[in-house]
């Protein structure tokens, strides 16, 4: 796993409280790991902060799972 | 009698500076302990006052998920924590939800989350980066809405904000709402969680703390000649009301009845309180006539009484005033002496002590009495440093907040 990748599944484990096993590629935060609305901002912003970017709201829309957190951040982290 | 419908106490729930729990919250009021001691949740070295009355050996986690506890501020930990006592002390299953409502108070709301957030943003380059929990965690109603999700309570719903009033003016309104028909059952009272930065900071230049930094667990010394200012104390405070037919229905243990709440305001100064107790003496007028009885009828008073000088006298005018002669067969006695000041959870963990006074007939102390006041007049029974062993039939409390907000409750031993 990158060292990107192991950064995001720490801060769902820590924000979500869930089981480090539950946080698979697939893994949906509102549909599988009991996130809401306000949640999901949050893990955006903590993402922005551990990486030191900003994600704009049009394509922060389209990272609901892992997986896509995962490769947005690989892409655009230098 | 105005109200057909009796309202009556039957679960508490306490988190204090002195016990995590009612019973040693109790068991720390009839011994008489101080819950002052150094500040912990900061760094106070630069405070004028650097002591406290804290909770203690508490953890959020040990009482509440991990991911939920992230999203509250303490003073909504402390909410849930007794709240959760006072409902299962209730004993309440199977009841009707939407008869069921929460009213509590805070004087401030989450402002450990407030300084947090805002610190962090003076910090930054000025880009907004608040937390979206943030709005939901600092506002002062979030507790009553939280209680309410979590037992499912679906009748009237609300924060009462007055200072130190607040759980007071939560009890009173929670009373009020089940005479009148709106509710059922009520889990009412009150938290705070004040010991930050800007709470220290705001009250000290007020001059309102007392500074005794070489002494903090004498400090809150109410009544004293040598009482220098109050004592900051956080916690909360749980009470389930419930109709009176409603309880007895399911054979529910009562701890006392509800019989009477007084408001006034001393519509005089934002933090001075009147200097002859007018406000006071009205509220505990309006309280003894709402509840029906001759104030011979009183045997307690929880009073304010928070060690502050001004404070301290106007309420003795006004019980010298509203009792007359009585007063000298009053026992009195100020808690804060013990708890510190709670804020806008005083009143609820006060009407506590007025509870389990009635049920154990004990009155809890005013400790650290170390010098009479020539000004205060010397026949009053102030339980002085320890707890006296009293029947009490009927115990009043009062509680006053910035603002002039005045607010008095009357609790009785139960009886058919």
């Amino acid at each position: 796993m990158s060292e990107i990748a192991q950064k995001v599944k720490a801060i769902i484990v820590d924000k979500l409280g869930v089981e480090d096993s539950e946080v698979t590629p697939e893994a949906s935060f509102t549909n599988d790991l009991g996130a809401d609305s306000l949640d999901t901002v949050e893990l955006i912003m903590e993402f922005e902060k551990e990486f030191n970017i900003s994600i704009p709201d049009d394509q922060a829309e389209n990272i609901q799972t892992v997986g896509q957190a995962i490769s947005y951040l690989e892409e655009n982290v230098k | 009698m105005k109200y057909t419908r009796r309202v009556v106490v039957t679960g508490i729930g306490a988190l204090t500076p002195i016990g995590n729990t009612v019973q040693e919250y109790w068991g720390g009021l009839a011994k008489g302990v101080s819950g002052a001691a150094p500040i912990t949740r900061f760094d106070a070295e630069k405070f004028r006052t650097k002591f406290a009355c804290e909770v203690k050996n508490f953890d959020p986690n040990d009482h509440l998920d991990r991911k939920e506890a992230r999203k509250m501020d303490p003073y909504t930990w402390y909410a849930m924590v007794t709240a959760e006592e006072a409902f299962n002390d209730s004993q309440l299953k199977d009841f009707d939800s939407d008869r069921a409502g929460v009213i509590w108070g805070s004087g401030i709301g989450g402002l450990r989350t407030f300084t947090d957030e805002v610190m962090s943003f003076a910090n930054g380059d000025g880009t907004p980066r608040f937390n979206p929990f943030f709005i939901p965690k600092m506002i002062a109603d979030i507790s009553a809405g939280y209680i309410s999700i979590k037992y499912g309570f679906r009748g009237p719903n609300f924060a009462t904000v007055s200072a130190c009033a607040s759980s007071t003016n939560a009890i009173i309104d929670a009373m009020n709402y089940i005479r009148l028909g709106h509710a059922d059952i009520i889990m009412t009272g009150g938290s705070e969680a004040a010991v930050t930065e800007p709470g220290m900071g705001g009250f000290n230049s007020m001059k309102a703390l007392s500074e005794r930094n070489d002494s903090p667990e004498t400090a809150s010394r109410p009544f004293d000649k040598d009482r220098d200012g109050f004592v900051l104390g956080e916690g909360a405070g749980a009470l389930v009301l419930e109709e009176y037919e409603h309880a007895k229905k399911r054979g529910a243990k009562i701890y006392g009845e509800v019989i009477g709440g007084g408001m006034s305001a001393d519509a005089h100064h934002i933090t001075a309180p009147h200097p002859d107790g007018l406000g006071a003496t009205n509220v505990m007028v309006n309280a003894l006539r709402d509840a029906e009885i001759d104030p011979s009828e009183v045997q307690y008073i929880n009073v304010h009484g928070t060690s502050t000088p001004l404070g301290d006298m106007s309420e003795v005018k006004a019980i010298q005033k509203v009792f007359g002669d009585h007063a000298y067969n009053l026992n009195i006695s100020s808690t804060k002496s013990m708890t510190g000041h709670l804020l806008g959870a005083a009143g609820a963990i006060e009407s506590i002590a007025c509870l389990m006074a009635i049920n154990k007939g004990i009155i809890p102390p005013t400790i650290n009495h170390f010098t009479d006041d020539e000004e205060i007049d010397g026949r009053l029974n102030f339980t002085f440093n320890e707890a006296q062993e009293r029947e009490v039939n009927i115990a009043l409390s009062n509680t006053f907040g910035f603002g002039g907000h005045n607010t008095s409750v009357i609790f009785k031993k139960m009886v058919d």
